[in-house]
């Protein structure tokens, strides 16, 4: 772990916010992408560290959190049926759709698995051929390429019993919708390392340059946050407004072509939902028709999906970075990690998740 | 900042909570904040005793003549065998170590075995005598025993229920309640092994690891404790839900707050890797050879000078301290200065360990 721990020097972490602290002289409203970043900011206490100047405002990076109420409804509606083995990540299980969650679909009989890569779904259709076995595809670009990998290897196989059920997001969609929405705060972005170490950061300059805002691919180590945030700091008040790279170590800028082409073959861009956000266009992935065959929601008829949100969680607004977990007056309250009133405090990513499992010194103690 | 709903086309909404669970989850086994709930609210209700309450490892009763401690426990393990262990030894080392963790020479098991049609008889003879091999370390009698088994699918192998008996040396008062601000937390050595090998050897890491559980009886180790003159205050094996379950339940149980230093808490390089690639807390993973030592500040070099004299304890490290305030809470100071919340864990982490 030797690599890690270099990126987690606290001398350096240190030095390097002594160097923010020189270079702040007004506000800063800064955007970590992914819901990683969030986590490993207010994990490592970072975010206590950084000068009042600058305001870290928690992006819709996390796939969980962003995934669809209707798709979630439908997932827990295809889990239920006999014929099927649902497999997942882990994350996916605990969120809640409109009257149930995965957890308590199995609890009742259904067959839901968790699995670490679509590949082990697809290994599970091979050994179980009088089952249809589906894979939940959500993610990022991040997971992208191993769900097109799976699509891909299915069909090689010849099997006619998988499929996947696709909620793939896509992080240059979600920026614009965020810069174009009104009461926008954020000035500049720490882009989400992972997703451009397979996707590069080739999409980037055109939003930068269009609205103006630095965007600064970040990695995950305290030592990288805190590069990031100097980084987007010395553009801002340098008044550049660049696409810079800060994860070298794992990032170039074409990114991993062979996976981007993979992907390519797959899916196609076009309009997606956001949970708590609305539709943004080009901003997810589907999957295109010379793949239709491997389509869940084709494959299994589970007539209308009524999905019912509810108005009581300020999810969205956290999630397009208008206000922090603690401003919700039902964080921590009414809405636990236990009782999660939106996926934000259920995902392991989830920014109200993060706030409630580290950052809670003025929420008392029940019991 | 206002609470207008924001403009179209950005529309925030979220979901309903879920109405209270009508069936078990796996997470009411997973020794968090569910496993909690099923007992404050589906349990103690119904079922309860002034003993059960106390919520120790194990019953503290009065004879007259003495104190016994008396303890039960059920285990389920996928595989059935494991680097460093198995179900077998599982079962004597949970007993005894719940046992101990009250401060009891753990004296007299119990164990019923539920068995799966078609399991293998050899697989069943070596379980048989690895825990035969493990009372004796512990020095433990197995004195009661039964069988059944059960039809195919019914049970996943092999399912082991055990009890246990222990006599409590006068003098000893080990308790979840007995934290006072002031003491030091030691742990006996690094955390989460258990856990990340049985995921290992399930084949679920993409990676190969050489580790294995510390499945590993404890009772020598508390004996050395009070042998060296400490006086101890509270012992927990964090088994299900790690560490931080374990603390937050001293924390609440004693009303402290619990400190932890975050540089100060052994992690084996293996684990912390495995952690870091699923996402999971080292604090969160299962120990099964592994204890927590509450004493006072002053004993704490002898507690852990004593500890390292075995081999089971030769990782002891102190990892943070007893304060008054915040009660109830688990705190760790990061490496980088900050302090953060340690909460128990929700419900099911991992898939399931044991």
């Amino acid at each position: 772990m030797k690599h890690l721990t270099e990126y987690r020097d606290k001398d350096l972490v240190h030095k390097l916010l002594g160097q923010i602290r020189a270079e702040v002289r007004r506000e800063y409203v800064l955007m970590e992408v992914c819901g990683g970043q969030t986590h490993s900011f207010v994990r490592s206490g970072l975010v206590e560290l950084l000068p009042d100047e600058v305001t870290l405002v928690h992006g819709p990076g996390c796939p969980v959190c962003v995934t669809p109420l209707e798709v979630i409804d439908r997932a827990l509606k295809i889990a239920a049926r006999p014929d099927v083995i649902f497999t997942s990540f882990g994350d996916m299980l605990r969120v809640p759709g409109s009257e149930a969650d995965l957890f308590s679909v199995r609890a009742k009989g259904g067959d839901v698995r968790v699995v670490y890569s679509p590949l082990d779904a697809v290994r599970i259709a091979q050994e179980n051929p009088d089952r249809q076995v589906v894979f939940f595809a959500i993610g990022f670009e991040t997971t992208a390429p191993a769900n097109a990998m799976s699509v891909v290897q299915a069909e090689r196989l010849g099997l006619t019993n998988y499929s996947v059920l696709v909620s793939h997001a896509c992080v240059p969609g979600a920026m614009r919708a965020i810069l174009d929405a009104p009461g926008n705060r954020v000035q500049g972005f720490l882009a989400a390392g992972h997703v451009c170490a397979v996707m590069g950061y080739w999409e980037y300059p055109p939003i930068a340059e269009q609205y103006k805002v630095p965007i600064v691919v970040t990695g995950f180590e305290p030592v990288d946050l805190v590069r990031g945030v100097l980084a987007a700091v010395r553009q801002l008040n340098e008044g550049r407004a660049e696409v810079e790279n800060a994860y070298q170590r794992i990032v170039s800028e074409p990114g991993n072509r062979e996976a981007q082409k993979l992907v390519t073959e797959v899916f196609e861009l076009g309009p997606r939902g956001w949970r708590g956000i609305g539709e943004i266009p080009d901003s997810g992935l589907h999957l295109r028709d010379a793949y239709a065959d491997f389509d869940a929601v084709r494959r299994f008829d589970v007539g209308d999906i009524h999905s019912v949100e509810s108005p009581v969680c300020i999810a969205g607004e956290i999630l397009q970075g208008r206000k922090k977990p603690t401003e919700c007056p039902a964080f921590g309250t009414e809405c636990t990690p236990d009782h999660p009133l939106g996926a934000t405090m259920v995902s392991s990513e989830g920014a109200c998740a993060a706030y409630y499992r580290y950052h809670r010194p003025t929420v008392t103690v029940n019991g | 900042m206002s609470n207008a709903p924001p403009t179209n086309p950005l529309n925030a909404s979220c979901p309903t909570p879920l109405p209270q669970h009508e069936r078990v989850v796996l997470g009411h086994g997973g020794g968090g904040r569910l496993t909690s709930d099923l007992i404050e609210k589906l349990f103690r209700p119904v079922l309860s005793s002034r003993v059960l309450a106390e919520g120790d490892d194990s019953a503290v009763l009065d004879t007259g003549t003495g104190r016994l401690a008396f303890s039960t426990d059920a285990h389920i393990v996928h595989p059935l065998e494991f680097p460093g262990g198995d179900i077998g030894r599982l079962a004597v080392c949970g007993t005894v170590n719940d046992l101990a963790m009250v401060g009891a020479r753990p004296r007299w098991l119990s164990a019923a075995f539920i068995i799966e049609e078609g399991l293998p008889t050899d697989l069943l003879a070596r379980i048989a005598a690895s825990m035969q091999r493990a009372a004796e370390e512990a020095g433990v009698e197995l004195v009661a025993a039964d069988t059944k088994v059960a039809p195919r699918g019914t049970v996943d192998g092999l399912q082991i229920a055990s009890g246990g008996v222990g006599l409590i040396p006068d003098g000893r008062d080990v308790r979840a309640a007995n934290a006072k601000p002031g003491d030091a937390v030691l742990v006996s050595g690094p955390i989460g092994n258990h856990g990340i090998a049985v995921l290992a050897a399930r084949g679920e890491l993409a990676f190969d690891t050489t580790l294995r559980s510390d499945a590993a009886p404890l009772n020598s180790l508390v004996e050395r404790l009070f042998d060296a003159g400490v006086a101890v205050h509270v012992l927990r094996d964090p088994t299900r839900g790690g560490v931080a379950a374990s603390l937050n339940e001293i924390a609440k149980a004693s009303a402290v707050s619990i400190v932890l230093n975050e540089e100060a808490i052994p992690i084996d390089p293996q684990v912390e890797a495995a952690s870091e690639m699923l996402g999971f807390d080292p604090l969160h993973i299962a120990n099964e050879g592994k204890l927590i030592a509450i004493v006072p500040s002053g004993d704490a070099e002898r507690a852990l000078t004593a500890m390292k004299e075995l081999s089971v304890g030769e990782g002891a490290v102190p990892i943070g301290r007893v304060e008054e305030a915040p009660a109830g809470r688990v705190l760790l100071e990061t490496a980088l200065g900050p302090t953060r919340i340690i909460d128990m864990p929700a419900g099911e982490l991992l898939p399931r360990i044991c």
